[in-house]
């Protein structure tokens, strides 16, 4: 087996699970767009609590929730790693550099997006899934079942302004990250092609632009509903 | 012309170089980048001054020899080698910063010149055809599909000059190496050994100490040669089914 760590301890091994990892968050991002979107359907909350709740209780769900975790864990310490490694790749810098002349923004400030993504996921964690998980919640009961009422925890939370604002940046900062992510995991794991690969990057800025602001358009609407 | 260059000064590799700020007057506006320089040393000289030492060979664009990170950038302003950079690119009281290659793999010599043999022992590894295949073959002999050719020569023309590494903020070898892969894996004489040597010059790369890739795309846009990203897609296809089906355990 120790071909197999030879290989992912590589600088092109560390970058594959860079980039298999980060497809596997940016299809959680789907699924997790799914499920919030159903806090803007105007039911008082029940097709929201009544989802978390067949979410939470999927034995499947369970396990892909903490391969999730997994997962988060393992992109953020591969980047950590390869920038360190990065680092001492060239441990003089220049003096002047005229780096906008040959890539984009996001793309050389990867690490500092997803550190401020990370930072947002920890608050998040602590603030919806710790709190749904292990917090005192309010129950609710449709037709004679009782559910947690996740929808109160959440429509609280957006009635507060500054945690609106957090929220909105924080999808912006996911917004640049995912503008280079998305298509630099498909080029790291070898996906370039001639056809494919302007389509993987349309893809990708639309990705880019229309999943955070998905996600960013729910705590604006419930606090404008809150007030 | 007048411009007013700040150069680069190391005396060895060891001496800890720092920035020296030249006046220099009289400059073509035809005159190459390496041929300003020729004129500053000149002038050094005549005050006995130690000349700026860089490096440059063929002065024709062919021989990746020169090198010299323009103005934030590597080969200056434009997708060429220094010594095809002419002065008619910069303006009368221009100021220029002229820095070596930075990398932890291409060591200072003196001044400008680095030492680049770590991309010399990346091709010892394994950027070669172990078996003589032979002379020239005739024409059409060995059938090969002109888009896989020309897929192959572009790859080819890659001169080794590390603009990539140096353009790189990682300052990785990967479209350098990557393109070596690429022109070998691509032909008949080639494709035989292509996952050994992927194997063994990505080794290589790594313990030279070249960075990772964050496909930037940095070095494709710096490159004098304009050797292609899908270069370094193809060498992680080659190096990922390489590690999965070679008997190298």
């Amino acid at each position: 087996m120790s071909w197999v760590f030879k290989t992912l301890n590589s600088t092109l091994g560390k970058k594959l699970l860079m980039a298999l990892t980060g497809l596997f968050l940016i299809l959680f991002l789907v699924v997790h767009l799914a499920g919030n979107l159903q806090l803007l359907i105007p039911d008082g909350g029940k097709s929201f609590n009544i989802y978390a709740e067949t979410m939470a209780s999927n034995p499947l769900i369970r396990i892909v929730g903490i391969v999730n975790f997994g997962f988060i864990a393992l992109h953020a310490i591969y980047s950590a790693i390869l920038t360190r490694y990065n680092k001492k790749s060239r441990p003089v810098g220049y003096a002047v550099t005229k780096s906008s002349a040959n890539s984009t923004w996001s793309s050389r400030n990867m690490g500092i997006l997803g550190s401020l993504i990370l930072i947002f996921i920890l608050i998040h964690l602590r603030g919806f899934w710790y709190e749904f998980k292990f917090g005192e919640m309010p129950y609710v009961t449709y037709d004679g079942v009782t559910y947690k009422d996740g929808f109160a925890i959440v429509s609280a939370a957006f009635g507060n302004i500054i945690y609106v604002i957090f929220y909105v940046f924080s999808m912006a900062v996911l917004a640049f990250h995912l503008s280079h992510g998305f298509s630099s995991a498909f080029q790291t794991l070898g996906v370039n092609h001639k056809k494919y690969t302007p389509f993987i990057q349309k893809l990708g800025i639309g990705f880019a632009i229309i999943v955070p602001a998905l996600f960013a358009l729910i705590p604006i609407v419930m606090f404008l509903q809150s007030n | 012309m007048n411009l007013t260059l700040k150069v680069w000064r190391q005396r060895n590799p060891s001496e800890k170089g720092g920035f020296k700020t030249y006046k220099i007057s009289g400059i073509s506006a035809d005159m190459s980048f390496l041929e300003m320089l020729d004129v500053l040393n000149e002038d050094l000289s005549d005050k006995g001054e130690d000349p700026v030492h860089f490096d440059h060979d063929c002065r024709e664009g062919i021989c990746g020899m020169c090198s010299l990170y323009i103005n934030g950038q590597p080969h200056g302003p434009h997708q060429t080698t220094t010594c095809q950079l002419h002065m008619r690119s910069f303006k009368d009281g221009d100021t220029i910063t002229i820095e070596p290659w930075r990398a932890n793999a291409f060591p200072i010599v003196k001044d400008l010149v680095v030492d680049r043999s770590s991309f010399d022992r990346i091709i010892q590894s394994g950027g070669y055809v172990s078996v003589n295949t032979g002379g020239v073959p005739d024409a059409n002999e060995i059938p090969i599909p002109k888009v896989i050719a020309d897929e192959s020569f572009d790859a080819a023309t890659c001169i080794g000059c590390g603009a990539c590494v140096a353009a790189c903020k990682n300052a990785s070898a990967m479209l350098f190496v990557s393109a070596k892969i690429s022109q070998l894996a691509l032909l008949p004489q080639g494709k035989v050994e292509k996952r050994e040597r992927a194997e063994k010059m990505v080794a290589q790369m790594d313990k030279e100490g070249f960075g990772a890739c964050t496909n930037t795309g940095a070095c494709s846009a710096e490159c004098p040669k304009e050797i292609k990203l899908s270069n370094i897609a193809r060498m992680n296809r080659e190096y990922f089914s390489a590690s999965l089906s070679t008997e190298n355990v």
